[in-house]
């Protein structure tokens, strides 16, 4: 006998009830966490590295480093002083809650060894502006790094990676005489996806605009911590 | 780009519904997807004939509703669907808008022979 049954799931449902999981061990742990999103060679590395250069001393800090292959950017951050974890996905194009999962359980958390709590976890997403913004990892702040070079049109054409995030890095500014950037468009297309979306300025390489976007991880940071003391 | 692990979670989900049915096949699959959702249904289909394969949802076929993108523009309450290269208020150029419909992803319905 034919029969219809009504569903009605979000396909998603079950990496978000995974990744709900992940957060419910993060805020027991008291760990502040962002989801760092971009293309290939916006700079996810780089940022990273200049965040811990100027925070290391303040901070102890973790990351997760999301690739298909290599360890290259889990041994930069661990270089820079970070504790790192490298996932490799072998060839899915993003990190998903299962992964953050496993990747969670070889961070201390929980402070089962001496030492410092971890206080910030970066999770560096594999390069990619369609499929991260799908997969909801757990953690508690999402940020998407832009770059000159990639060009004006990206808001446009990556709706879903730019509606979703809360906060937006635009790196490489040094190289805004050189490359044709309308910035007025690329706003107004971020501004109609995302109002009001908090957006930094920034060249990892000349350290540029860096201020701002310390001071805004350690404000979010201390509001974190601060609504886990009420 | 990601329809491996969309495959994967649509195959889990419709096989955990058909279990208390007692279902021996299934046969449909209604899903919901917009317009702003960017999985591609083709894809979708390749992976689905792949996975489902030696399960009680081999063979069933899958119906895509696509839903269009919708957004009111809040400043001048103007409805309307937007094309890709603009996603302004056509009608006074705001940029406060939110989306009525477009992100829509689910599974609706399957249906299933006893």
């Amino acid at each position: 006998m034919p029969q219809r049954i009504n569903v009605v799931e979000g396909i998603m449902s079950v990496n978000d009830r995974l990744a709900q999981e992940n957060r419910t061990r993060l805020d027991r742990a008291g760990v502040f966490s962002l989801n760092l999103m971009a293309s290939p060679g916006a700079g996810k590395t780089s940022l990273i590295e200049c965040t811990l250069k100027a925070l290391k001393d303040k901070l102890s800090i973790a990351v997760i480093d999301g690739d298909i292959a290599t360890s290259i950017d889990a041994d930069r951050a661990a270089a820079a002083g970070a504790l790192a974890v490298q996932v490799n996905t072998g060839g899915e194009c993003h990190l998903d809650a299962v992964k953050i999962r496993d990747a969670l359980s070889q961070l201390p958390l929980g402070g089962e060894i001496t030492g410092r709590e971890i206080d910030l976890l970066v999770v560096e997403n594999v390069g990619n502006l369609v499929c991260p913004a799908s997969f909801h990892l757990g953690t508690h702040k999402s940020i998407l790094i832009a770059s000159i070079p990639e060009g004006d049109d990206k808001p446009y054409k990556y709706p879903g990676m730019y509606s979703g995030v809360d906060a937006l890095v635009i790196n490489k500014i040094d190289l805004l005489p050189y490359v044709t950037f309308r910035m007025d468009f690329f706003r107004k297309g971020v501004e109609v996806l995302n109002p009001g979306l908090v957006t930094f300025l920034v060249s990892c390489r000349t350290g540029e605009g860096m201020d701002a976007w310390l001071a805004w991880i350690l404000t979010e940071l201390e509001q974190y911590k601060a609504g886990r003391d009420l | 780009m990601h329809e491996l692990s969309v495959t994967e979670s649509i195959l889990e989900i419709s096989l955990r519904h058909a279990a208390p049915a007692k279902a021996k096949r299934i046969t449909d699959l209604y899903l919901v997807i917009g317009q702003l959702s960017s999985i591609i249904d083709d894809s979708v289909q390749f992976y689905w004939d792949i996975l489902a394969k030696d399960t009680v949802a081999e063979g069933a076929r899958l119906h895509f509703k696509r839903i269009p993108a919708e957004l009111l523009c809040k400043t001048c309450d103007h409805h309307y669907s937007p094309d890709s290269e603009n996603l302004l208020c056509p009608h006074c150029k705001g940029t406060d808008v939110s989306v009525i419909a477009g992100k829509e992803f689910f599974l609706e319905s399957i249906e299933v022979e006893t």
